[in-house]
């Protein structure tokens, strides 16, 4: 009985999710923090800002395993490492935030900055108490994309040895084993969707005000 | 970077069935075939949806479900099933396409300035001549937007199919992986980014050249079309919320 | 000539945007559809074209169910003009203009030709007919709304709260427009709008819906304002009703001779009027001595002899510096002087004259 497969197996499916989730998660919160001061320049300044957002996207063109494969000539790294799936990864989440933040703090209501000026907050202080929540809404559906991406391009890292769940899908494709790979695919849609759905609930947490006169 | 670049110029590279002008034309082969099938489904779904304004999470759902499919696993799993050939990779590839090509006209329909479509429909337009007349061509932008998400995705997703044993560009990664030969896979990685950022651009002088004078200029009227971005389609394309007709009573 | 009978719109929510109603527009007129958000106007502007269509009850047009027949076919003889204009984007203002002529088969080059000639109409300048309509302000791009609504001769024109989005200087303008044009063009002109002054400035008729989708009164606009038919229809016209319906009585009014200055010649003590060499007024000086162009004050409003209303003779009278109104002629030159007194009379024999 070939779904024998599954359940003699779960050990090893457990540990590859793991490993999935931390390839493909990791690069989501380095990418963040990353993002988050670099979109704040560009939406403050408009040249920044012509040269970050296209550069960014420019980084985005960039083939997933390309850029598995290049990388380690470029940071030194060998090329088995699992560093060089981080690494691409947090350059695509980044170059994907950069805009999110830029755009978001671009649509915070200048009179709400203005507002908040005349109150007297310093810029900082007012970046994280007043610009930094309003842009919420916006952030998180960057990040939404980011971690969904980020969670099926960490599978095409099995091609250079390191895939979590994408080695279910070489390893299934060598030994002709569709379950295998159904299995990986499956299990890849799955954790997309936990922490999708996980993602909207911090939005809805976070953002109390919105839901409220939403039926306006 | 040397042997790069030695790799890169030896002529024996550039000529023959596995020369660099033969993968690149497969490469593109597979990339525009899978793009065709993906536009063939998800336009008229798109448009479709877009113009009836109704279902849109449908849309939202799947084309963010269909973002979450691991490529190498579909591809694996299409060939073991179907034995190797085109089909099967075009279909995995077309699966990539499918979501910014959805996204992109389904909210590029449904964006367009409610005023304009009722306008059409009180002139005495049908409802085809309000979709194809006035809707898809306001559309434009953000469907050409898709377009360019979906290009760049299976452009750069197509080179996985060399794993499979196929052509392409992706030919010279897993070769050069598999013998470790790393001026080859060096090569090929960057054969693939150029051809990614040619495309690329490529659709962004057609963007210019089809989209009407009257739809650019910062996009006063279509707040979310952005020019000069590939990107990612917006994981929730459902508008801001759009401003009903003004007057509209209950 | 266009009949509501007995037309009712429920939504599918259960709301009932009209109730019953029981209207008909003259033909070659402007009638009005007025009231509060919520109260039916548009829904019934919409029901003339069926882009709502009614629950109970029919619309006609000449005689004509609308909701017999192919709707596209009906629209198109339609004129419609909707808020924000609702222009396409994406196509420059002669194609716009041309939409509905292309819709019904013309060739391009009559249907181009037609909306360079619209394009004139309406006031547009002909270096606009290749531009795009956001490169056009809100007042111009209503402006190729109407000329579009006009394309194809239609004989009956909806135009719902067309002015409502524009600056009220540029309404003001667009108002004495469509005056004009309708002057020269006689259609039957259904018009929506939340403004009971410009209903009652552009309204041979006005109907007053109140919320709920019942119609309160329909009436020509001085007895609109003269005899509200309720207290909602009274509150609804407003506390200056009285004064706005001066607007609507023209009398002649007796004018006294006023002996005016030019700049440069010696000035009576007290107010004169400052004249051009053609008699055109310029504006007023107080005291003796000799007129110099500085001293002069800018006059009030001017009353028009004949075209003008007792609306405006009063605010001639009361926006002058001296308390006398300026009366001219059809050339602008000065006809003589009245004073508010004057117009007060002439109201009190006008409701003598209604009364007897």
């Amino acid at each position: 009985m070939v779904w024998d497969w599954i359940p003699r197996n779960l050990g090893m499916i457990g540990g590859l999710l793991g490993e999935h989730v931390v390839l493909a998660l990791l690069p989501v919160l380095i990418g963040l923090v990353l993002a988050v001061p670099i979109g704040w320049a560009a939406a403050g300044n408009r040249a920044l800002r012509g040269v970050l957002v296209p550069a960014a996207s420019v980084l985005y063109t960039i083939p997933s395993l390309a850029l598995f494969i290049v990388l380690p000539a470029i940071i030194g790294t060998r090329i088995l490492d699992p560093l060089n799936v981080v690494v691409a990864l947090t350059i695509y989440t980044v170059a994907l935030l950069v805009r999110s933040v830029a755009d978001a703090l671009g649509a915070v209501p200048s009179m709400v900055v203005a507002a908040a000026t005349a109150m007297g907050y310093r810029p900082g202080r007012r970046f994280v108490s007043v610009e930094l929540p309003l842009a919420v809404p916006v952030l998180v559906a960057g990040l939404r994309v980011a971690a969904v991406s980020n969670i099926s391009l960490v599978s095409v890292g099995a091609l250079i040895g390191v895939g979590g769940l994408g080695q279910l899908f070489t390893d299934g494709y060598q030994r002709n084993f569709p379950l295998e790979i159904l299995t990986g695919i499956v299990m890849v849609l799955l954790l997309a969707l936990v922490v999708d759905g996980l993602l909207v609930l911090i939005g809805r947490v976070s953002t109390p005000w919105t839901r409220v006169g939403a039926n306006a | 970077m040397n042997a790069l670049f030695s790799w890169l110029a030896d002529p024996a590279h550039w000529s023959g069935s596995a020369g660099i002008p033969a993968r690149l034309v497969e490469h593109l082969w597979y990339s525009v075939l899978a793009l065709a099938l993906g536009a063939v489904v998800a336009l008229p779904i798109g448009a479709l949806v877009g113009h009836g304004r109704r279902g849109g999470f449908l849309i939202v759902g799947s084309a963010n479900g269909m973002r979450a499919l691991p490529e190498l696993g579909l591809l694996t799993l299409l060939v073991l099933l179907m034995g190797i050939g085109l089909l099967p990779v075009t279909l995995a590839l077309a699966v990539l396409a499918i979501p910014p090509l959805l996204a992109g006209t389904y909210s590029g329909v449904r964006n367009v300035d409610p005023g304009a479509v009722d306008a059409a429909r009180g002139m005495g337009m049908r409802e085809w001549q309000v979709l194809f007349k006035v809707e898809l061509p306001n559309a434009l932008p953000l469907i050409l937007g898709g377009l360019r998400g979906a290009a760049l995705q299976v452009i750069a997703t197509a080179a996985v199919a060399a794993y499979v044993s196929f052509g392409g560009l992706g030919r010279f990664l897993i070769d050069g992986l598999r013998t470790r030969d790393y001026p080859q896979m060096a090569a090929g990685a960057v054969l693939v980014a150029v051809l990614a950022l040619v495309v690329e651009g490529l659709l962004a002088l057609l963007q210019r050249a089809i989209v009407s004078p009257g739809l650019r200029g910062g996009g006063r009227r279509s707040p979310t079309v952005t020019v000069g971005r590939p990107a990612p389609a917006p994981a929730n394309p459902e508008p801001v919320p759009v401003r009903e007709p003004a007057g509209a009573e209950p | 000539m266009i009949e509501f009978r007995g037309v009712t719109k429920r939504f599918p929510d259960g709301t009932v945007a009209v109730d019953g109603l029981d209207l008909t527009v003259d033909a070659g007129k402007v009638t009005v559809f007025v009231g509060p958000s919520g109260c039916g106007k548009t829904t019934s502007l919409r029901m003339i074209n069926r882009m709502i269509a009614p629950t109970e009850g029919t619309v006609t047009v000449d005689g004509r169910d609308v909701m017999s027949g192919d709707a596209a076919e009906l629209r198109r003889g339609i004129g419609y003009v909707i808020q924000q204009a609702g222009l396409f984007p994406h196509k420059t203002i002669r194609d716009n203009i041309a939409t509905v002529p292309l819709l019904l088969g013309w060739s391009r080059r009559k249907a181009r030709a037609r909306a360079d000639e619209l394009m004139e109409v309406v006031g547009l300048a002909p270096e606009m007919a290749s531009r795009y309509p956001a490169q056009l302000s809100g007042g111009q791009q209503q402006r190729v709304g109407v000329a579009r609504a006009l394309a194809a001769d239609p004989p009956v024109l909806l135009m719902d709260e067309p002015f409502s989005a524009v600056d009220p200087v540029v309404r003001e303008s667009l108002q004495e427009e469509l005056l004009r044009l309708q002057g020269e063009l006689g259609k039957t002109i259904v018009f929506v709008t939340h403004d009971i002054d410009e209903a009652v400035k552009l309204g041979d008729k006005v109907a007053v819906f109140r919320t709920g989708g019942v119609l309160a009164q329909y009436d020509e606009p001085g007895v609109l304002l003269d005899r509200p038919a309720d207290g909602f229809v009274d509150g609804f016209v407003g506390r200056d009703r009285g004064y706005r319906k001066l607007g609507f009585l023209s009398d002649e009014l007796p004018l006294v001779e006023l002996p005016t200055v030019g700049v440069g010649d010696p000035a009576p003590e007290g107010w004169s009027l400052v004249v051009d060499p053609d008699g055109r007024p310029l504006g007023w000086v107080q005291g003796g001595g000799s007129v110099e162009e500085a001293a002069v004050v800018p006059g009030g409003s001017l009353y028009e002899v004949g075209s003008g209303s007792l609306r405006s003779a009063l605010d001639a009278a009361l926006s002058s510096p001296s308390g006398r109104g300026v009366a001219v002629d059809g050339d602008g030159r000065v006809a003589g002087a009245l004073s508010a007194d004057d117009v007060l009379r002439a109201l009190a024999a006008s409701r003598a004259d209604e009364a007897a």
